[in-house]
């Protein structure tokens, strides 16, 4: 390359920053599309999926730039609140409004809304928009509808899908032509719909385009509502339903009928959408689109436009919407949607390969160019048959893979994400390996990662050791996230048609060749041409930083300053606020267990051999005696306790007193600690165990109330008190556990929701669900995973370090105290003790 | 500085046989009394005893010099002899079986767990004494005894350690029905107040002993702080009494401690004491001394006794031989052999009767096996810290304790003046493992979490805490029913340093825990070289460092 080519390379991008400039301080200065806000000045017009990203940009712009406009938003009653308060929340609240705020002021914006805007419930996944019949007055009221409601997301469930996406269009025409009305209706659709192509792909509608495959939208919607029947039917088999109970058991063990009841159902549901989602995948695939979003999109184009009626209809195609260029605010964005999380995950170093065609085009478009295309089609108005307009990138300025990979790369280097420890992540180089290829290494990580997983749940393994397991958790699930946007989005990297805009084009021309409109200062400027980004811009000082900024990174170094997470929590629960603070024993205050402390007692008054016996064959148990715990913690006890049975109660209670210190050796100071601070700060305090009240009678002072296991008593033929080894109540372990609680709770008058309970296995989840503030201390593999999954405090107690331990569940012997049972007078005659 | 008395032949290690000047017990040679070494450069590398290990460390020469104990004194031929004849002939007040009558009630007090240091070999002093006082006692016909083993607040001592010091025939005659026990400062219906001293100090000791007709108090003398009015004063006292002499106040004004005319501390046990005999308790005091013989002359650990330039080939050999075992040993099984050691001290001297009166001829006896004349101050001491101070016995020593042998126990080993200058430097060498005996110390791992992270001076300590560990219900629960030094220890650990940390310029802890180290406010450093450095911040350049040879205790008399 000579000298002077390979200077005008470098000066290139400043030169056609420069023409953009000019191009745009040229248009403010004369030549105007004002034509847009003069046409639908003092329209009425409908929109659906206002709360989406597309849809609150289009309602922004609508109020901010059309004079006397009046809008009608169709929304969908959320679970909790209902369409105003929803709208107010999830529209209005958001920054893209800030212009209009800072306009109106506070209170004159809630005025200005009030007025203009009037807010429906109405769902397009129901027949006839489910309106009631305020609803249908606004609508056929409507001069315009634009429907840009969808389900996004690229792994909708078949059936949600088929609902919405391939329906909602084909039913707002049914709608109005029931109401008799024939507003212009512009649907929303996606470039996506032409499939996976190579080459070419125009607006044209698809039935009469060359890419037309013969189907049959409602055969499609039949098919789709079958499968999800038959696999609802199928979740529901005798054999699936003992999978799901087994898979919830193996995650939350012997957590209570309740816990494992929900964990099934959930599971069942799971399954039940999982393979909806994969039976959606795998038709469009099988006719050749990249997902379920678009098949659906595509087959919903088909049927508006087959019964549409008398409406007219207009479609626009947008590609891949990203954050504005300028309009509310440059960068703005709205959701984590499809290439955030790929960005971020890349910048924090999780995914070290993505596949992608480096010269394929990425069509990314900004979402303000498709908002004024959208209104351009409103403004233009319906022509004599349906139109398509395409708002892409590909065909007018491509962005290359590679280039914007570089982008990225480049990008995040100069302005890392910091890990925890405020060090700088240094994102992967990115060698665009084919997508099956990194499918299949994803794969194998996966799989390896859930043996691990499974591996270390099935070990009784707790406390620092079970933060493993959490770890491994964590990389499965990375691996399982990184494997998903392979799996949705690799289509998108790899996708090289290139979509045609020249509708996008004509309708610029054409209000350009229109446009004589009044003075410069006045005019709203709406941007159409896609040849206006200028890439390395766009990305660079608009896209990333606010997403970064959106995904809330830790973009500085050092260490975060200030409490942490765990710190606040942890303040929270020792509030004065508080109530009530209940405490597990067994693995939350003391390192010990039912079975160690009957060895002790056991063994206390045992001859040597017999002692090595009784240890040797409670070792020998443990698999079993585990296992029995695992599955039912309270007929474990049951079992084990009738162990006591013929034990005399002075003797054991005389034991029980030295067992004390014992237990004290085994105790975390911090847990101990813990309880005595609860008191002090007035909470009240019990311990609620499964660990017999003989055993735990020594601790009686550290808590305010203790709730324990308490075993019958008889007399023996002597008339000598004894245990007959069954217990007197149902031991408060599992459900009871939580039960108890409550009703301790009720009877103390104390709330649930202020009260802290502190336990270290998933057995005692009903208890911890109980409480407002629960605390998993040590906790075992699986409880670790649960509090992690739901942000509870987990709080590592060790015993004092140096504290002595026994190898074997041996008690020190009572040794020569029970060789004289009764005293012996002091004699004096008998030989000094002299060696 | 000079030395007293003049140095013996100095030879380079193995080249000579082990003096035979060295003190055999039982050869009954005149052992060697203590002795101030000058170090030059011919002194090989000092011990320094280190927690469960040592330490072997160069002083700088021309400039240090290194306080030896004196040797064991031989001990007394007929132990039991000596016994029965102090019974029959006390000081000051008739015998023993003249106090006796039939139908009397009988209280035999005596020392706890933490005397002698370490345990002794069996049999305890205490179990020939009690075993003599129960003899006459049954031939005298007297009922109703009660042993109590009079550990202030203290813990509660084992099955195994009461056997230890009282033979199986006292333990199985006595604890089954609950006549053998340990005193139990926080039993509501236990303590009797007794008065207020004129100095204001309350007055409260166990109502089984105001009770009785007799209060025999059996002690043994290991320090010369120990005995006179503070075996009952204390030992069978509580909280109510024993913050009034217990409290950084008492303690900064008590130059030392360990000598009882300047030591305000015993000032105020005198007192007490008083209040005692005027309400009327009648005390027949027995005071013990041992030989210093800690380690014994042969044996394993016989050359930790021994001074280093007469280390024979086979002294080094074993020293080799043990220091490499304990390095390779864990932490546990270090403890376990330490711990394990009984040392084989002989009583030296027995004296009963009236308690001022025996307590001087006991102190007589301390220091005349204890005491080294050593002549002024030096800018920096030095000391390497054992494994073993009073209140770890059979436990750990955690770092409060660290701080309390340092700073209370060895700095205050001095008559006259600390060997240290005001504003000096204090070295000690211990690991100071972040480790705490759950079951011993509860109240200590919550003042080193709590109270040491906000303060290291005992005044505020004693006016925001005290109050608060005191009269905590659950370490008052522990002290009573398991094995747990009361709430209040630790800071009366904290406050036996006060008379040090307000005396020193500094403290340094060579090979500890760099964490435990500061929290206890003090600096850490990695060796001994170090720490001389570090100090020259505080005490200037080239300074003159002094080193006690400690354990085997001695006690400085500084001019």
């Amino acid at each position: 390359m000579s000298e002077e080519s390979d200077k005008f390379c470098r000066i290139l991008p400043t030169f056609r920053r420069l023409v953009v400039l000019l191009g745009r301080a040229f248009s403010l200065a004369g030549r105007n599309w004002s034509l847009i806000d003069a046409q639908l000045a003092g329209r009425t017009i409908a929109v659906t999926g206002s709360t989406g990203f597309l849809g609150t940009a289009l309602v922004e712009r609508l109020l901010r730039s059309i004079p006397d406009v009046r809008l009608v938003l169709i929304i969908r009653a959320g679970k909790r609140s209902d369409v105003e308060r929803r709208a107010a929340r999830d529209i209005f609240k958001n920054d893209a409004f800030d212009q209009l705020r800072g306009r109106h002021g506070m209170d004159g914006f809630n005025e200005f809304i009030a007025e203009r805007v009037t807010v429906v419930e109405g769902d397009v996944g129901t027949d006839g928009l489910g309106l009631n019949e305020a609803g249908r007055a606004a609508l056929a009221g409507c001069d315009t509808i634009i429907h840009s409601a969808a389900t996004v997301s690229f792994d909708a469930a078949l059936d949600t899908a088929v609902e919405v996406n391939l329906l909602g269009p084909h039913r707002i025409a049914m709608t109005l032509a029931d109401l008799g009305a024939t507003p212009h209706l512009v649907s929303v659709s996606t470039c996506y719909v032409a499939g996976n192509r190579r080459g070419n792909a125009p607006e044209e509608l698809l039935a009469g385009g060359p890419f037309a495959l013969d189907i049959n939208w409602r055969a499609e919607v039949e098919s789709a509502r079958r499968i999800r029947s038959d696999l609802d039917a199928q979740s529901r088999t005798p054999e699936r339903l003992a999978e799901f109970a087994k898979a919830a058991r193996q995650e939350l063990g012997a957590a209570g009928t309740g816990a494992l009841a929900a964990k099934t159902e959930q599971l069942r549901q799971r399954w039940a959408s999982d393979a909806l989602v994969d039976a959606g995948r795998a038709r469009a695939a099988s006719l050749g689109w990249p997902d379920a979003y678009a098949y659906t999109k595509a087959l919903g184009e088909q049927a508006l436009i087959e019964t549409r009626g008398d409406v007219p209809v207009s479609i626009v195609r947008p590609s891949i919407i990203e954050s504005a260029l300028t309009e509310p605010a440059p960068g703005w964005i709205r959701g984590f949607r499809m290439a955030e999380p790929v960005l971020i995950s890349y910048a924090r170093g999780l995914l070290s390969e993505f596949p992608g065609v480096p010269e394929g085009v990425v069509d990314v478009i900004p979402v303000d160019l498709v908002v004024n295309a959208i209104l351009a089609v409103a403004a233009r108005g319906p022509l004599d048959e349906p139109d398509v307009t395409q708002v892409a990138s590909g065909s007018a300025n491509p962005l290359r893979y590679r280039q914007l990979v570089e982008l990225v790369s480049g990008w995040f280097k100069e302005n890392p994400i910091y890990d925890r420890d405020g060090q700088p992540i240094i994102p992967p180089e990115w060698r665009f390996p084919r997508r099956g290829r990194v499918q299949a290494q994803l794969n194998r990580a996966t799989t390896g990662l859930r043996i691990a997983e499974r591996g270390l749940q099935a070990l009784p393994l707790r406390g620092k050791q079970a933060q493993l397991g959490i770890e491994v958790a964590e990389k499965r699930e990375m691996a399982e996230r990184a494997k998903t946007y392979v799996d949705l989005y690799g289509a998108y990297t790899q996708c090289e048609a290139i979509y045609q805009v020249d509708q996008l084009d004509q309708l610029r021309l054409d209000l350009e060749a229109e446009g004589a409109g009044p003075s410069a200062a006045e005019v709203e400027h709406f941007e159409l041409d896609p040849r206006v980004i200028d890439w390395e811009d766009y990305v660079r000082t608009i896209h990333l930083p606010s997403v970064v900024e959106s995904a809330r990174v830790k973009t500085t170094p050092g260490r975060t300053t200030g409490p942490d997470r765990s710190e606040r929590r942890r303040r929270q629960i020792l509030s004065e606020e508080r109530h009530l603070a209940a405490f597990d024993l067994e693995n939350t205050l003391i390192a010990s267990n039912v079975v160690a402390s009957y060895a002790w007692l056991a063994t206390r008054r045992l001859g040597r051999t017999e002692r090595l016996k009784l240890a040797t064959k409670l070792i020998a148990e443990g698999p079993s005696l585990l296992s029995l715990d695992r599955s039912d913690r309270s007929d474990f006890l049951r079992f084990f306790y009738r162990r006591y049975n013929d034990a005399p109660v002075d003797l054991l209670a005389e034991d029980a007193a030295e067992l004390f210190s014992d237990l004290l050796a085994k105790s975390y100071p911090d847990g101990i600690r813990r309880v005595r601070e609860h008191r002090r700060l007035g909470h009240r305090t019990v311990l609620i165990t499964g660990a017999l009240d003989l055993v735990v009678e020594p601790l009686r002072p550290l808590f305010d109330d203790i709730i324990s296991a308490e075993l019958g008593m008889v007399l023996d033929e002597d008339d000598v008190a004894i245990y007959d080894g069954e217990l007197l109540d149902v031991p408060p372990t599992g459900e009871s556990r939580a039960a108890a609680l409550i009703d301790y709770a009720k009877a103390h008058d104390c709330d649930l929701a202020e009260s802290v309970a502190y336990a270290d296995s998933t057995s005692d989840l009903p208890m911890l669900e109980a409480v407002g503030f629960p605390v998993a201390v040590n906790p075992e593999t699986r409880l670790a995973a649960v509090a992690r999954k739901r942000g509870w405090l987990v709080e590592q107690w060790t015993k004092s370090p140096g504290s002595p331990g026994r190898l074997l569940p041996i008690g020190p012997r009572a040794s020569e105290l029970r060789r004289h049972a009764k005293p012996q007078p002091y004699d004096p005659s008998a030989a000094a003790g002299t060696p | 500085m000079t030395t007293t008395p003049p140095r013996p032949p100095r030879s380079p290690i193995g080249r000579r046989k082990a003096t035979t000047r060295t003190s055999v017990a039982g050869s009954r040679t005149r052992p060697r009394p203590g002795l101030v070494l000058d170090v030059d450069r011919s002194t090989p590398p000092i011990l320094f005893h280190h927690g469960e290990n040592f330490r072997l460390e160069p002083l700088p020469s021309g400039r240090s010099r290194i306080i030896y104990p004196p040797d064991p004194l031989p001990g007394l031929t007929d132990p039991d002899g000596s016994i029965r004849d102090a019974l029959d002939n006390p000081i000051d007040a008739d015998p023993l079986r003249a106090q006796l009558f039939a139908g009397m009630k009988l209280t035999i007090a005596f020392d706890d767990i933490s005397l002698p240091l370490p345990q002794m070999r069996k049999p305890d002093i205490r179990q020939r004494v009690i075993e003599a006082v129960l003899d006459i006692a049954a031939e005298v016909g007297v009922d109703d005894v009660h042993i109590i083993a009079a550990l202030a607040l203290h813990r509660r001592m084992t099955e195994a350690e009461l056997r230890h010091c009282l033979g199986d025939r006292i333990y199985d005659a006595f604890a089954p029905d609950g006549k053998l026990y340990n005193h139990d400062a926080e039993d509501p219906d236990g303590m009797t107040h007794l008065g207020t001293t004129g100095a204001g100090e309350e007055v409260e000791i166990s109502t089984r002993a105001v009770e009785s007709d007799l209060v025999v108090y059996v002690n043994i003398n290991l320090v010369s702080m120990d005995g006179g009015h503070k075996s009952t004063a204390t030992g069978l006292s509580g909280y109510r009494a024993l913050r009034h002499h217990h409290n950084p106040k008492t303690m900064e004004a008590s130059t030392s401690f360990m000598d009882q005319h300047n030591s305000e501390l015993h000032s105020a046990n005198w007192r007490q004491g008083d209040v005692i005999r005027n309400a009327g308790v009648k005390i027949f005091q027995i005071e013990t001394t041992v030989n210093n013989n800690t380690f014994g002359t042969t044996g394993p650990m016989a050359v930790l006794q021994k001074r280093e330039w007469e280390w024979s080939g086979r002294d080094r050999a074993a020293f080799i031989a043990m220091k490499s075992g304990l390095d390779r040993m864990p932490a546990q099984g270090r403890r376990r052999v330490f711990q394990n050691w009984r040392a084989p001290f002989e009583m030296t001297s027995v004296q009963a009767g009236e308690i001022e009166a025996v307590h001087k001829v006991t102190t007589e006896h301390v220091y005349a096996q204890q005491a080294v004349p050593v002549e002024g101050q030096t800018d920096i001491v030095t000391m390497g810290l054992p494994y073993l101070c009073p209140y770890n016995v059979n436990s750990i020593m955690n770092p409060i304790l660290v701080m309390c042998l340092g700073l209370g126990y060895f700095f205050n080993m001095y008559r006259g003046r600390p060997v240290v200058r005001e504003g000096g430097v204090l070295i000690m060498s211990h690991p100071t493992p972040w480790e705490f005996h759950p079951v011993h110390h509860p109240s200590y791992i919550d003042f080193f979490e709590q109270v040491l992270t906000e303060t290291t001076d005992p005044h505020k300590m004693a006016h925001h805490y005290e109050k608060q560990f005191a009269e905590d219900e659950w370490y008052r629960h522990l002290y009573r029913t398991s094995h747990a030094y009361h709430g209040v220890h630790p800071l009366y650990m904290w406050y036996w340093g006060a008379h040090a940390l307000d005396h020193l310029g500094g403290v340094i802890i060579v090979g500890g825990d760099t964490k435990a180290v500061r929290r206890l406010g003090f600096r850490p450093a990695s060796s001994l070289n170090d720490a001389l450095e570090m100090a020259t911040d505080v005490v200037g350049p080239q300074p003159t460092v002094t080193h006690v040879h400690n354990p085997p205790v001695l006690m400085a008399d500084v001019s």
